[in-house]
């Protein structure tokens, strides 16, 4: 097996699904010629043409909407779209439409496409091109949302998310594009939705995150190993549907959890997920659930973006306050 | 024709009745069947709708779009589709709709609240009813795109009105159909008013059709109350379409009798010298039906007959529609996912215990 990086490997993924299964269809902006502004569709257009890897006009709604019309007709497209903070023109097509419309036709029109999203910070990146507004979409009924936070995971989460019979957004944290290499399996395999993975195993607290928060969670745990604190660090993949077993079985183990995220804290999946802590865990819960999260502000621009996003030393600062309550 | 951009209306049949010299050449090449039907869906259509107003009224449905005045452009537009091509509607599609072959209890259906009623039955081409403006029009594209990259040859259509051309999504999908140059009919039914804006307030242009100019694709406006002219002109949209010659945007000028939903007062914002003239005067039915009687295919008696059939299939579908077994509540999570998720199979579990208390 080969080391790559993440975007290598959603790129393999998405070659795949492109050889195995004449209906898939890339289409976004800059995804054709250009191989896609991070290199996620690199080479594919040349490999499989242009009415399967298709630079589309700069239209969000365009894309998905007619991505929509796709589907009815045959086809399992996989969207692009540029960044998170791009995909707010779409959202009446994915709200509005993607996610009903199983429900709307009685199941005879499923909308089974993907979304693909590059987000959340870290990168540096111009004003705009950092959200992290998974809750919108967790929100709504009807779709699937994944992130990934490994390379392997993220090939295996892609081709589950090609074969899904719903609508899936797929985060991509651009962060981690090409901070991590890892060994990825060459053929296809796929990591089902819906089912947490656990990082580290621990007696001691529960840490859940997701996409880019989980390698900053992983450090804080690393750091309170060696002081005898055992995290067990659950990264959840599947932001819908949750891994509820999971989640709620740590809790039950450990007593006392902490929830990283980078979306601003008011609403945060980290908030549905204190709930279900409560609904299922309360007895059992030796410290309040804790939160370490974006602030409730405007995801700011470059030069404050290390203030604004939880580090290793706020979660690590939060395991502490936890395991001493 | 098509290929020219028109600010002028097409028309081939007067409001009196008479047929123009290019209406007189389109009548010689419908066979009777044809000429019938026409007349036949537009009687349909319009006891259809009138019997929908009184449901309402009595509380058998809720609120609905009235669509009176508009049979003309929904059914010579409609007829001239096949069944291997698909139709995106709006919410006021009703004729459209059961030309297209969705029975009336499905129509009633939907407007009793059910979404069963959305659902077309196997092998009808048409979506539900887009209720949120203009998002239909990239669905459409879609479709249509698909046509093209199977290389099949059945074109799609949008239906909607002339307050969607303001919309973004109008203008997304009319751009993604010009550049992909994909087999799709974007019919506008300009019936001069969204709720009560006028179109004067929509948009600076003067009409819709000429909007197609900057996709460098055809737009072409017709009067919308001439049957046979919107069929012809679909059928030449139609045609350029299956012959990969790309889309084309048809504006059908209109109106509409009554008020946007059964939930608005249409005096407050129309005048009603306005609303006389087409009512009137332009009325699409009434022309044709002049016009068949003038040649000679309709007697007063086969025309009472009809009516009669109409009344009866009516009856029919809405004692269908009404005996309809009523979903459990557990139908709420029949269709959410593939599969239900863990999460949603809990709170299924929560209701149907709920109402095995009651």
């Amino acid at each position: 097996m080969k080391e790559i990086t993440m975007v290598q490997a959603i790129c393999d993924g998405l070659r795949l699904a492109l050889e195995s299964d004449s209906r898939v269809l890339i289409l976004g902006e800059d995804v054709g010629k250009n191989g896609g502004v991070f290199r996620a569709t690199d080479g594919l257009w040349e490999k499989f043409g242009d009415e399967r890897v298709i630079d589309t006009p700069l239209a969000e709604s365009g894309i998905v909407g007619t991505s929509i019309g796709l589907t009815v007709n045959g086809f399992r497209p996989i969207a692009e779209v540029q960044f998170m903070g791009f995909i707010y023109p779409a959202v009446e097509q994915i709200v509005s439409h993607a996610a009903r419309l199983r429900t709307r036709t009685q199941g005879a029109y499923p909308a089974s496409l993907v979304v693909r999203i590059p987000y959340g910070g870290g990168i540096r990146a111009p004003e705009l091109h950092c959200d992290s507004t998974e809750s919108l979409f967790v929100h709504v009924p009807g779709l699937k949302v994944v992130t990934p936070s490994t390379p392997r995971e993220a090939k295996g989460l892609l081709l589950a998310a090609v074969q899904d019979p719903d609508p899936v957004l797929f985060l991509e944290p651009m962060q981690l594009y090409r901070s991590i290499k890892e060994e990825v399996p060459e053929g296809w395999f796929e990591i089902p939705i819906g089912q947490a993975r656990k990082v580290l195993d621990g007696e001691d607290i529960t840490l859940i995150s997701w996409g880019t928060m989980v390698p900053v969670a992983e450090k804080a745990a690393r750091e309170w190993e060696k002081k005898g604190v055992f995290c067990d660090l659950i990264d959840l993949r599947s932001l819908s549907p949750l891994d509820e077993e999971t989640i709620i079985a740590s809790a039950k183990k450990t007593g006392r959890v902490v929830i990283v995220h980078e979306a601003p804290r008011t609403l945060g999946l980290g908030a549905e997920l204190t709930a279900l802590i409560n609904e299922h865990a309360f007895l059992y819960l030796e410290a309040p659930v804790a939160r370490v999260t974006g602030y409730d502000v405007p995801v700011p621009m470059f030069a404050l973006e290390d203030d604004f996003r939880p580090d290793v030393q706020r979660v690590s600062e939060s395991i502490r306050q936890v395991v001493s309550f | 024709m098509i290929e020219q951009l028109r600010r002028d209306c097409i028309r081939h049949l007067s409001p009196d009745g008479t047929l123009t010299e290019t209406g007189k050449e389109i009548w010689n090449r419908l066979d009777r069947d044809r000429k019938k039907n026409f007349f036949q869906w537009m009687t349909l259509v319009r006891h259809f709708d009138r019997r929908m107003i009184l449901l309402q009224r009595q509380g058998r449905i809720g609120t609905y779009a009235p669509l009176e005045g508009q049979e003309a452009a929904q059914v010579g537009s409609a007829l001239a589709l096949q069944r291997k091509d698909w139709i995106f509607p709006s919410y006021r599609e009703h004729g459209v709709a059961m030309i297209a072959g969705m029975p009336l209890s499905q129509i009633l259906l939907y407007w009793m609240g059910r979404v069963e009623g959305c659902k077309a039955p196997e092998g009808v081409r048409i979506f539900p009813p887009s209720v949120p403006i203009a998002t239909q029009i990239p669905h459409a594209v879609g479709a249509a795109w698909g046509f093209k990259l199977k290389k099949e040859d059945g074109v799609a259509v949008a239906y909607f009105g002339d307050g969607a051309t303001s919309e973004g999504d109008f203008h997304e999908a009319c751009n993604f159909a010009g550049v992909f140059q994909v087999p799709v009919i974007l019919f506008c039914q300009n019936n001069g008013y969204a709720i009560s804006v006028p179109f004067s307030r929509q948009s600076a242009s003067k009409t819709v059709a000429e909007k197609a100019k900057s996709y460098d694709f055809p737009g072409i406006r017709v009067d919308g109350n001439d049957v046979l002219a919107v069929y012809d002109v679909m059928l030449q949209a139609i045609e350029r379409a299956r012959a990969r010659k790309g889309p084309t945007l048809i504006e059908a000028v209109t109106y509409r009798k009554g008020p946007h939903t059964t939930a608005d007062d249409a005096t407050r914002y129309r005048p009603q010298a306005e609303v006389n003239e087409w009512v009137h005067q332009k009325d699409p039915l009434l022309r044709y039906t002049r016009l068949l009687k003038n040649e000679g295919l309709l007697t007063g008696k086969e025309e009472k007959e009809w009516e009669q059939t109409c009344k009866e299939k009516l009856d029919l579908a809405i004692i269908e529609a009404e005996k309809f077994p009523p979903a459990p509540p557990e139908h709420l999570f029949a269709h959410v996912y593939g599969n239900l998720p863990s999460n949603e199979r809990k709170q299924r579990q929560e209701l149907v215990q709920k109402r095995d208390r009651v």
